[in-house]
């Protein structure tokens, strides 16, 4: 095969497809990793969990986020476009008043903050919300 | 251990015996995510409180796992149960092994 220009920028067009195709599922499979490891593999059901978040949060340095799953035992904070996902986990001991927790959190860009709570008969529950952020909060 | 850092909380000071109170914490720490890169371009090292457990009389209230994706002077607001007269210890943990701890008593009315 010659390379002729033409040749040449199909190939670059490709490469550059396959290439902003594969790097969306790379970003999308760290927050499923840590689901995942929350899990353990454990299928995830949505409802019966509330994850209060702004919609646009001007400033991403701190972002108030509130989470509330009645009969949860534990509770995982996951913001999806993070360079890491995890924010905090929430174990509920055994004179927790409720099954409630809030704090304020960094995001670096518009995303979902995902909320999962692992409940008392060992199912799992998913809540999730998109806050639109208008300076990012990871530095940058 | 980091400079400048001191805990503060909001508790009741009183309550019925089994109510629900509510109880909000703040640390003034910086909370280094370890992204930030310096004039010269390099990496700040992380620097975060990675943990912080909420007891009543030897009773577990709460125990968080922060992430760096936490805020600055790391805010906390739950709800605990009080059962009988007694004292809230808070302790947060630093990633440089230093632990910060405060207590709240509370009474019966």
């Amino acid at each position: 095969m010659d390379f002729t220009r033409r040749n040449i920028l199909a190939i670059g067009s490709g490469a550059f497809a396959v290439a902003s195709v594969a790097g969306m599922p790379a970003f999308a499979s760290k927050t499923d990793d840590a689901i995942a490891a929350f899990t353990g593999g454990v299928g995830v059901t949505e409802g019966g969990i509330d994850l209060t978040a702004p919609e646009i949060a001007e400033n991403g340095n701190t972002v108030p986020v509130a989470v509330s799953a009645p009969g949860a035992v534990s509770i995982m904070l996951l913001a999806t476009g993070n360079p890491t996902p995890a924010v905090a986990t929430f174990n509920f001991g055994s004179l927790a008043g409720s099954r409630r927790g809030s704090t304020r959190i960094r995001l670096a860009k518009t995303q979902d903050v995902v909320a999962i709570a692992k409940m008392e008969d060992g199912t799992f529950r998913r809540a999730g919300a998109t806050v639109k952020v208008t300076i990012g909060g990871c530095g940058g | 251990m980091a400079k400048g850092v001191k805990p503060r909380v909001k508790v009741p000071k009183t309550a019925a015996a089994g109510e629900t109170i509510t109880i909000k914490t703040l640390i003034s720490h910086k909370m280094e995510s370890g992204r930030r890169k310096d004039a010269d371009g390099n990496f700040i090292p992380r620097s975060i409180i990675n943990r912080f457990v909420v007891d009543f009389n030897d009773q577990n209230v709460i125990d968080v796992t922060l992430e760096p994706a936490i805020s600055t002077n790391p805010y906390f607001q739950f709800d605990a149960v009080v059962p009988e007269a007694g004292e809230f210890k808070f302790t947060w943990y630093d990633d440089d092994g230093s632990v910060y701890e405060t207590s709240k008593k509370i009474k019966i009315a």
